[in-house]
């Protein structure tokens, strides 16, 4: 077995082993799921009831923000993952196997997945009840969920690095927050990021959320030619652009969380 | 017979805390070595850099005749290593968590499987096979770990403390299980805090402290070296101290030490219950009244009071504390 067919292998096992435990402590399935409804339900009446989107409705450009910020926030399991496993002294069993020192992230990234496919659906369902509508194609729909679990993917391994890093559950929930809300806030997941002041303007145009939304809204048909987008590049392109930063994202992060697991010792 | 485990001048610093000091040691195939010594003595950094979890500063290592740095990937398939804290998966079943270690050895999916099961049969977890591991014992959860780094039949096996935190029932039937296991021929090496279990079961003792080895020998010699057995005991009257130390000379092996506030007197004798009848016989022939007399076997604080002179502290952090702090 060569590097690669080793990493595959072993990652199948891990994820094999994540997703048994998703089976078996459902109510974390079921409150992950709980949260985005919950943020459909919030935003949609609260700031929905006051904001008003120019040629379209508040909820169907809404939607798109809150499927980004859902499968952001799913990321965060797969350092919350790591950081038990840590916890636990697992990570050490695995560390004194001769696996592929990937497999763990592998697994662990790829079974955190399901997790967010779950969700998508949920949100989905719900988002067609408070009025929201795919207006395009089924193809590109389905492009526009793939775009959002291919980008939230990548985000998984960022995580990765932090949960390595942090390697407490509280302090990694706190640091999560101090990642996860700038990031999709400075963005333009739920307001028109055209309106913001200059520094906070460029920064929500090169956000990758940002593209990441503007990708989904296109690829769902929430848009509109009377709604202002910025003239920044990502968001003149988002599809290209949330691919070069998906592709970006993975060259950096994988192999730094790697080396991160490698160094990492249990307790 | 050639030897499972060379290690030589390893060290290993975490800031300027050093865990390791040349730390050295040789283990011959089919032996059981012992590490013995309190938290913070390096017990621990010592197992994970020999099972290539760790990297030494410098110094050198080999397991199985494999480099634990520059072959580390090729040894791992020839160690079995269970922890300090039990490492196995809650969410599972004791036969998957032993299934997917198998998978991860790439030993197949159903040798895999067989496996698992004659290892839970072994340890007598027949019967929880199917069960979720959260549902386990303590007791339970180690022999589980255990039967883990046993999985593929290592070479070499390396137990970090593997009964601390038992009941003495769990720790007796873990004893059981790890001497049935070393009569097979697996060469072990086993990290204690308790005196006892590397009495039991190791061939060969080294007492560890600050990172070093301070003392190596088996059992007996480290026992002799310590002084072994002594009778302790306590006089009604003060007057009588010096009069018990006459009356006794004659059963000492060692020095007789005599503590007149506490009014202890600390006899090391050879046949500890023949002499500590005789003792107490020669006392009442004396008319010396005793208040308290007791026979006491070495501990690790005699080891550790007779070979550093200091007492084995209870370190403010151990080892594996501060390889979590450091390796930050």
């Amino acid at each position: 077995m060569n590097a690669v067919q080793m990493a595959a292998v072993d990652g199948i096992t891990i994820a094999k082993r994540n997703v048994i435990k998703i089976k078996r402590v459902p109510d974390l399935l079921v409150f992950t799921v709980m949260s985005p409804i919950m943020f459909v339900l919030l935003f949609a009446f609260v700031f929905g009831s006051v904001i008003d989107m120019p040629g379209i409705s508040y909820r169907e450009f809404l939607i798109a923000g809150i499927f980004t910020q859902t499968v952001i926030f799913g990321g965060t399991w797969t350092g919350l993952g790591l950081v038990e496993d840590l916890q636990k002294g697992i990570i050490d069993r695995f560390r004194s196997l001769p696996m592929s020192p990937a497999a763990v992230l592998i697994g662990r990234t790829t079974s955190d997945i399901i997790i967010n496919v779950v969700s998508l659906v949920v949100m989905s369902l719900t988002g067609l009840l408070v009025g929201w509508r795919i207006r395009t194609s089924f193809p590109e729909a389905l492009a526009g969920f793939a775009l959002l679990l291919l980008f939230a993917y990548a985000f998984s391994w960022v995580m990765a690095v932090v949960g390595l890093w942090i390697r407490t559950p509280e302090v990694y929930n706190n640091a999560t927050f101090m990642v996860i809300f700038p990031l999709t806030f400075i963005a333009n997941t739920f307001v028109d990021s055209s309106r913001f002041p200059t520094v906070l303007r460029v920064i929500a145009d090169w956000n990758p959320v940002s593209a990441l939304t503007q990708a989904a809204r296109e690829l769902f048909g929430n848009t509109n030619p009377a709604m202002v987008v910025s003239d920044a590049w990502p968001m003149q392109n988002p599809i290209v652009a949330t691919l070069l930063w998906t592709a970006l994202i993975l060259i950096v992060f994988v192999p730094f969380s790697i080396h991160r697991y490698q160094k990492a010792v249990s307790r | 017979m050639a030897d499972a485990i060379v290690a030589e001048g390893l060290v290993k610093r975490y800031g300027n805390v050093t865990a390791l000091d040349g730390m050295g040691l040789t283990v011959p195939e089919g032996t059981v070595f012992g590490l013995l010594g309190p938290n913070g003595a390096g017990k621990t950094t010592m197992v994970r850099v020999l099972t290539t979890l760790l990297k030494p500063d410098s110094g050198k290592a080999r397991v199985a005749g494999f480099d634990v740095v520059d072959d580390a990937r090729e040894l791992r398939a020839h160690i079995g290593a269970s922890g300090q804290y039990a490492a196995v998966d809650e969410y599972l079943t004791g036969a998957e968590n032993l299934e997917m270690v198998g998978r991860l050895y790439h030993l197949g999916t159903k040798p895999s499987k067989e496996r698992a099961r004659e290892l839970l049969d072994k340890f007598d977890l027949a019967d929880a096979a199917d069960r979720v591991v959260k549902g386990y014992s303590g007791g339970m959860r180690r022999r589980l770990d255990l039967a883990g780094a046993l999985v593929a039949n290592p070479r070499v096996l390396f137990l970090d403390e593997p009964t601390t935190g038992l009941d003495p029932r769990a720790r007796i039937g873990l004893w059981d299980v790890i001497e049935e296991l070393v009569a097979g021929g697996t060469t072990l090496l086993l990290t204690t805090q308790y005196m006892e279990e590397a009495d039991r079961l190791a061939d060969k003792i080294a007492v560890v402290d600050h990172g070093k080895v301070i003392a190596l020998g088996t059992a007996d010699e480290l026992k002799d070296q310590i002084g072994g057995e002594r009778i302790e005991l306590t006089v009604n009257d003060p007057a009588d101290l010096e009069r018990a130390r006459s009356a006794l000379t004659s059963f000492a092996v060692g020095e007789i030490h005599v503590d007149a506030n506490a009014r202890h007197v600390t006899v090391p004798v050879a046949d500890g219950s023949v002499a500590l009848v005789e003792a107490l016989g020669r006392l009442n022939l004396e008319g010396i009244k005793v208040r308290d007399v007791g026979l006491r076997r070495p501990t690790l604080d005699d080891v550790f009071l007779s070979l550093t002179g200091h007492e084995a502290e209870a370190a403010t952090a151990d080892d594996s504390d501060l390889a979590k702090e450091f390796s930050r």
